[in-house]
């Protein structure tokens, strides 16, 4: 197996005094896609906003792509123009159209010429299929197509590994469907993916390894075939039965 | 009723006219549905008639149906001369309109005064119409260029140097006053108890004011030399442009991609030229007219233009202090707001004129028109402040987290996602506090400013025009005047607000 491209070692963090991650060990290879999952409050949106320092933590360090980040967040800048990010309730830019919205961190933080930026966005917009709704504000569009917007937006950065957390959680049903379809096109083109999601068909699907948390630590870890037909965990297994039913 | 549910149909009975329904549209529609639909709104609608006959009769009585329109004096403007109990009395404003737009500003140099409004009209429409282009060179020469261009016209004198002489003088001031104060130090350390370590302290900080005076010393010869050449504004100016546009070049990247820059600082240093040259500011520019001689209308532009312009940047600039991680920073925000919150205008402006000179150094002059500018833009600076926290506390968190993930700086993600939406959300209450802060001009007259209301009052004391409606006359004009800018402001601003919050309307 090459270098990780994320590696995360004895990583704890505590919300004052209330310990929220405890003792995370994690590497995630390149062109791996991780899905995370466990239930509410388990930590696992911390601990994919540690990864690009939205968070900051007490203990432990992450390497990103050879960038190291310790409790200090020295290399900030550096890292999260390696990582791109997908929230949950999509965050888009809502003052700015879907086009500006894709060429602002290209043109500011990359110095890219506008055209040039321009053009790069649109190839993305066409990927996640929306180049015709390039001129409408965020808030004429459906939930799914602004998530979709959402990820052509850090895929303009040309991140080398994508967090998503919960991307489709704040989605209808039936939006839910183009957003997975465009991350499982994602997927299929070789980008390295932590995916926080209660999709457990993704995960089955497209996922290399499911990581279950609990209680702001990594309680199993496995292939999702060998994870959702023998869980090993209790714990685990109490969740999958639950969710699965 | 007749049922065509089955697929054939055939009329048995002709159908019989009909009166039309009652009208909801057009005049009387409008009076039947909503004036007089209901007991409360026929009461409602009979008290708002009330009212309007009330107010708008007689307003519209004494400003035009009882108005003399014109005479030379007094005379034509009372009772017994007219034949009529004597509304407005119009031909007085006539006669005292150049003095409640200039004050006492002198005849012959009025037209500087008409000058300097037409361009500050000429560049600000152009501003306000969305549509046309070049905004950016447009905002550049209506905020930086004007403002100067404003000052020599208005106030007049010339100029002895240029950038260079300035920057030189300036850090000489600073250096003379370190310097100044390690000399306190060191003649007070003669008497303290304290006195090594005063003696310690007060050494130390003489010998980094005299190294900071071998530091720009390159500077203060420079200039020097400069100043002993014939031409030394002209001298001066070129040594300016070549060292500006030289950083510039180099800043922009050099050979390879320096050239715009370079090209747009020769281009501003020589529209500066031609200003200089036209104004003749190298040659002592036009006669000098001291602000206690502005007055009227003038010194109410004056002051709440620049009241607006300076008081948004220094309201965004508390307004993120006091939300700044850095304590020193939000404290002294926090401090700061509260402080010029507190104090009522009136004692602001008192302060600013009769008390600061007190405080200042000896030789160390402030015009007093200035004084009472910087006291009102830090006053409403004050109240924009809290204005925009308004706006930048609406701006969920999600934001300014997804311009980080992208890798935007805190200066970008601010000024380039936060403040925008912030300033959108706001914009009622910001222009509420311009109107506000046009109207609140007028307290400078208490401080022998004589704004539009200040000259008005003053041409009262005329007895050529004493009439028992001077004052009523005068009083409408100036209400008429204040109303045209406040309410031009007001529907501005919704047009504004309209536009930029385009995308909100899904
Ligand atoms: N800013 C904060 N201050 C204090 N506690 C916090 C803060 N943010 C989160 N927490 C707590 O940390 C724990 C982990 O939160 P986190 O958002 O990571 O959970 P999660 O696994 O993503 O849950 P969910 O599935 O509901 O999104 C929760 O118990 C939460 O209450
Ligand atoms: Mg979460």
């Amino acid at each position: 197996m090459s270098a990780p491209i994320v590696k995360i070692s004895g990583l704890n963090k505590w919300y004052g005094e209330f310990h929220v991650l405890r003792d995370i060990d994690l590497a995630v290879a390149k062109g791996e896609r991780i899905v995370i999952c466990g239930p509410s409050g388990s930590g696992k949106s911390t601990l994919i906003r540690c990864i690009n320092a939205l968070e900051e933590f007490q203990e432990g360090e992450i390497v990103v792509d050879g960038i190291e980040l310790g409790p200090n967040l020295k290399h900030v800048d550096a890292v999260r123009r390696e990582v791109g990010m997908v929230f949950q309730s999509f965050n888009l830019f809502p003052h700015l159209t879907v086009l500006d919205n894709c060429t602002l961190a290209p043109i500011w933080v990359r110095n890219i010429p506008k055209k040039d930026a321009e053009a790069t966005a649109m190839k993305f917009l066409e990927r996640v299929k929306i180049p015709h709704q390039a001129n409408k504000f965020p808030g004429q569009m459906s939930g799914g197509q602004q998530q979709r917007v959402a990820i052509a937006r850090a895929l303009t950065m040309n991140p080398k590994v994508m967090l998503f957390d919960e991307p489709t959680s704040a989605l209808d049903p039936e939006m839910v469907k183009e957003v997975l379809d465009t991350m499982v096109d994602l997927a299929e083109e070789g980008m390295t993916m932590l995916v926080v999601t209660h999709e457990m068909g993704f995960a089955r699907e497209v996922a290399n390894r499911v990581v279950f948390m609990d209680a702001g630590q990594i309680i199993e870890a496995n292939t999702p075939r060998e994870f959702f037909a023998a869980p090993r965990h209790a714990r685990t297994k109490l969740f999958l039965s639950q969710i699965l039913r | 009723m007749t049922d065509i549910t089955s697929s054939s149909f055939v009329r048995q009975d002709l159908l019989a006219e009909r009166p039309a329904p009652v009208k909801t549209t057009g005049f009387i529609g409008l009076v039947r549905t909503r004036l007089f639909n209901s007991p409360t709104n026929i009461l409602l609608t009979i008290v708002g008639a009330l009212l309007l006959w009330f107010t708008i009769v007689p307003s519209v009585r004494f400003l035009m149906v009882d108005a003399v329109w014109s005479g030379q004096d007094r005379t034509a403007c009372l009772a017994e001369n007219a034949g009529f109990a004597v509304g407005a009395c119009w031909p007085y404003i006539q006669a005292k309109l150049p003095q409640l737009i200039y004050g006492f500003y002198p005849e012959a140099e009025r037209w500087r005064v008409d000058l300097t409004m037409v361009l500050a009209v000429v560049l600000l429409l152009p501003l306000l119409v969305p549509r046309l282009p070049a905004k950016g060179l447009n905002a550049g020469l209506f905020f930086v260029a004007f403002p100067v261009v404003a000052f020599f016209l208005l106030h007049g004198g010339g100029i002895k140097g240029f950038g260079l002489s300035w920057t030189a003088g300036l850090l000489q001031l600073f250096d003379e006053s370190i310097i100044g104060a390690g000399q306190a130090l060191l003649s007070l350390s003669k008497t303290s108890a304290i006195a090594p370590l005063l003696w310690v302290v007060g050494s130390l900080i003489v010998l980094i004011g005299t190294a900071i005076s071998w530091l720009i010393f390159p500077l203060t010869w420079l200039r020097d030399y400069v100043q002993v050449m014939g031409q030394p504004v002209w001298a001066d100016f070129g040594v300016t442009a070549a060292i500006v546009s030289l950083i510039a070049f180099f800043l922009a990247g050099g050979i390879r991609t320096g050239g715009r820059a370079l090209a747009s600082s020769i281009a501003t240093f020589i529209a500066i030229a031609i200003v200089i040259k036209l104004m003749g500011l190298d040659r002592g520019g036009l006669p000098v007219v001291t602000t206690n001689l502005w007055g009227g209308l003038l010194v109410t532009l004056v002051v709440s233009v620049t009241g607006i312009v300076t008081s948004l940047p220094i309201g965004i600039a508390l307004a993120l202090g006091r939300r700044s991680t850095i304590p020193l920073i939000r404290i002294f925000s926090i401090a700061f707001i509260e402080f010029w919150r507190g104090v009522p205008l009136i004692t602001v402006l008192f302060f600013a004129t009769y008390m600061l000179p007190l405080f200042l150094p000896g030789n160390f002059t402030v015009d007093g028109l200035v004084r009472a500018l910087i006291g009102i833009a830090l006053f409403t600076g004050a109240y924009q402040a809290e204005n925009v926290r308004g706006g930048l506390a609406a701006i969920p968190r999600g934001q300014s987290e997804a311009a980080a993930a992208l890798g935007l700086s805190w200066w970008k993600t601010t000024s380039l996602i936060v403040l925008p939406q912030a300033l959108r959300h706001v914009i009622p209450n910001l222009v509420n506090s311009f109107i506000s802060l046009l109207k609140d001009t007028s307290l400078v007259s208490i401080v022998a400013l004589f704004d539009l209301l200040g000259s008005l009052r003053a041409s009262f004391s005329d007895p050529k025009w004493s009439t028992p409606s001077t004052a009523f006359t005068g009083f409408a004009f100036a209400g008429i005047i204040y109303f045209i800018f406040c309410f031009g402001m007001s529907r501005y601003s919704l047009f504004v607000e309209r536009r930029l919050n385009a995308h909100r309307r899904s």
